[in-house]
């Protein structure tokens, strides 16, 4: 590096392009928040089903599922991507709910497990109503690009 | 050591290692469920051992980063630490905090913890890599702030140079952007936007500025190469980091219900994070090259030189390999994805906290430069057991994961997940033999500690 570029300049690049860059950042994201309402399928959380689907998010938390699934391809490698379960059930959360409420409950030999949770009915709507709301975000080029997940 | 209180930096790295060694344990648990399904279960569920493995992961780093800092500091503040008590205080709280944390995982459900812990209050949990009870978080909040204040004072009393100001500035956007994780919205969509405020902007952003200070301490410790020069070397690389990763955050914004002209931003920005990379590599060789003494501490330069290049590696190549949105497209939240997690968090964060441990450790123990020939050799043997075992885990995951994209995402008549998952399982039983050689490299680190410490050591050349 030559001699002419010193280290006043080296630190002038750093905190110019640093702020610009985190400004872009943030005019991006204001324009993201912009689009989100035509994306983000909040329709779904301000409908009837809304506090169902509040309740099923948190037990998605409290339970960690995505310690094991992905949800949207990001969580655990381990098991189904579950962002279109949904759709992969037939469009039927009856299904989701009975496949849920069926693990045994000291899993399947050999195979890979997953708990049992001993949810109520109620919770078990909760969980498929948010596997349901979050299959009707759309996503960019309709990922994933099959059914498969 | 030239000011006593760096002392307190030694506690910092011993819990570190042990908390590494816990990381690694549970990783190869997971790593047999992957090909065992019911090994451990119901006992420890893969979600489990995945939480002890990547929060211990994260939380030994961050011990790593402290002590570093609490060492570092000082001696180029050229005082003492303004508080050596409070460090002292904050890490036993930070220990303690951790080891609840871990033993809420293992001994209740997780459900239980949430109860217990009171999550309803400020839901937090159940977040990837932010599983911890909201009250955990909070302690970190307060360890970070103490650690800020404390080396915050120091600077201010002390000498001024670039290193510690970057230092403190990656720390103080460390703290920063972990006050995202406090933000969890129902609408999955802007919760998973977020998030990555946390992740990427801590990984790709924040955290190289940490890396970058400590590497370049190290560097001109044992090359003795002017702190000028590198200095200018440490700006330049660090501006490009943010340049291209702030915006680089678009590459996870592809496929989440974000905007499609993220497709753009992320593949263009992202695509250019690996220069600051490759710039660290040609750094660290152009130092060593030029060094002006011959310092004691082989192993140390070793550490430094294999952190640039598997940095690079890992980080660069390996995250450029999936980052251009039509690639991710059939890539993401794959093995790919874990092949890549994997060599970038070893080849980044670990290694260069492994850096700074095997330079100071020695001084914190009291000697003058560095341990004896004995120590080095096997310091150095579980160097290359290490790392060329994480190059063997990366590649079979690769492998692992091209078949997956392939099988399940790309060819006529994909198949479903669990029946590729079976296909694939010589790929996982591969990496878990890189795993067990992966333990073995980390006894003989361990190891390394206790070795031929009554011998005299190599002469100082300084
Ligand atoms: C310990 C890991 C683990 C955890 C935690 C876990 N699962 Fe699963 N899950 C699995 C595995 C493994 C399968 C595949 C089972 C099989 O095919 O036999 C699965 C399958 C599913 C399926 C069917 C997917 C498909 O395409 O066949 C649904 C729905 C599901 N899980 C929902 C959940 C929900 C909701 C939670 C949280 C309450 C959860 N899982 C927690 C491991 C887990
Ligand atoms: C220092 C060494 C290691 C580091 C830094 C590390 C880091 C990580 C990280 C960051 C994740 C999360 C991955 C992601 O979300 O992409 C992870 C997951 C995992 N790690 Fe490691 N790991 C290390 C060693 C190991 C070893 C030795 C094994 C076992 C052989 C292992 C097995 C696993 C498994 C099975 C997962 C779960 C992947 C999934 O979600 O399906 N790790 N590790
Ligand atoms: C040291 C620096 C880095 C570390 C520690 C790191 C670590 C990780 C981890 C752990 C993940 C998985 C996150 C999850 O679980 O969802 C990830 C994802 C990703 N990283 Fe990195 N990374 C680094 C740098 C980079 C760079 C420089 C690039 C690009 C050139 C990159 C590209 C990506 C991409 C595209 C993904 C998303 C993968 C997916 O779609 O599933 N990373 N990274
Ligand atoms: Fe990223």
């Amino acid at each position: 590096m030559a001699q002419a570029f010193t280290k006043a300049m080296a630190r002038n690049i750093f905190y110019g392009g640093s702020a610009f860059f985190f400004l872009l950042l943030l005019a991006l994201t204001f324009q993201t928040e912009a689009d989100f309402p035509n994306l983000d399928n909040r329709a779904a959380l301000e409908g009837p089903m809304g506090a169902k689907i509040t309740k099923g998010k948190q037990l998605w938390e409290e339970n960690n599922c995505i310690g094991c699934h992905t949800l949207l391809g990001e969580g655990g490698y381990f098991a189904p991507e579950l962002g279109n379960v949904y759709t992969r059930f037939g469009n039927s959360t009856d299904a989701i709910k009975g496949f849920i409420a069926s693990r045994p409950e000291n899993g399947i030999p050999g195979r890979r497990s997953m708990p049992q949770f001993h949810f109520s009915d109620e919770e078990l709507t909760a969980l498929a109503e948010f596997l349901k709301y979050v299959s009707e975000i759309k996503t960019a080029r309709n990922w994933p690009p099959n059914i498969q997940g | 050591m030239k000011y006593k209180s760096q002392s307190v930096a030694k506690l910092y790295f011993i819990a570190a290692i042990a908390l590494f060694v816990a990381q690694i344990l549970f990783g190869l648990i997971m790593g047999l469920q992957y090909v065992m399904g019911d090994f451990l279960f119901p006992a420890i569920p893969f979600n489990v051992a995945r939480m002890v493995h990547t929060n211990a992961l994260i939380i030994w780093l961050l011990m790593a980063f402290m002590g570093a800092a609490y060492y570092l500091v000082p001696e180029e503040a050229e005082t003492e630490l303004f508080a050596p008590w409070l460090a002292t205080l904050t890490f036993w709280i930070f220990l303690i905090a951790a080891g609840a944390t871990v033993a809420g995982y293992l001994l209740l459900s997780y459900s239980e913890l949430a109860k217990l812990t009171m999550n309803e209050l400020l839901p937090t949990m159940g977040r990837e890599f932010l599983e911890q009870p909201t009250i955990t978080k909070l302690g970190i909040v307060v360890v970070v702030l103490s650690l800020l204040f404390n080396i915050g004072m120091t600077i201010l009393k002390g000498r001024k140079t670039s290193i510690n100001l970057i230092l403190l500035l990656g720390l103080t956007g460390l703290a920063v952007f972990f006050l995202f994780s406090f933000y969890n919205p129902v609408n999955v969509v802007r919760d998973k936007y977020y998030w990555w405020w946390v992740v990427h902007l801590w990984v790709e952003g924040v955290w190289e500025l940490i890396l970058g200070a400590m590497l370049a301490f190290v560097l001109i410790k044992v090359t003795g190469v002017d702190r000028e020069v590198i200095e200018k070397w440490l700006y330049i690389v660090i501006a490009m980091v943010l340049i291209t990763g702030l915006i680089g955050t678009g590459h996870h914004y592809f496929w989440i219900g974000t905007p499609d002209y993220w497709l753009w931003w992320g593949s263009i920005f992202s695509a250019m994070e690996p220069i600051p990379f490759f710039m660290m590599t040609v750094f660290a060789f152009n130092m060593v090259n030029k060094r002006r003494r011959e310092h004691p501490n082989k192993v140390a330069t070793l550490w430094a030189l294999g952190t640039a290049v598997m940095a690079f590696l890992g980080a660069g190549v390996w995250g450029f390999l999936h980052t251009l949105s039509p690639v991710n497209y059939y890539t993401h939240g794959t093995q790919i994805t874990a092949a890549h997690g994997h060599m970038a968090f070893y080849g980044a964060y670990v290694m260069i906290s492994l850096t700074m441990i095997s330079y100071a450790m020695p001084l914190l123990r009291g000697r003058n430069a560095a341990n004896p020939g004995k120590s080095q050799v096997l310091e150095m043997w579980s160097f290359w057991l290490m790392t060329v075992s994480m190059v063997f885990i990366t590649l079979f995951l690769t492998g692992a994961g091209i078949l997956q994209s392939y099988l399940q995402r790309i060819s006529e008549n994909p198949m479903p997940f669990m029946v590729v998952q079976d296909q694939i399982s010589l790929f996982y039983w591969l990496r878990e033999i890189a795993g067990l050689v992966f333990l073995i490299g980390l006894v003989l680190y361990v190891a390394s500690f206790f070795v031929g410490q009554n011998e005299p050591e190599a002469a100082v050349a300084d």
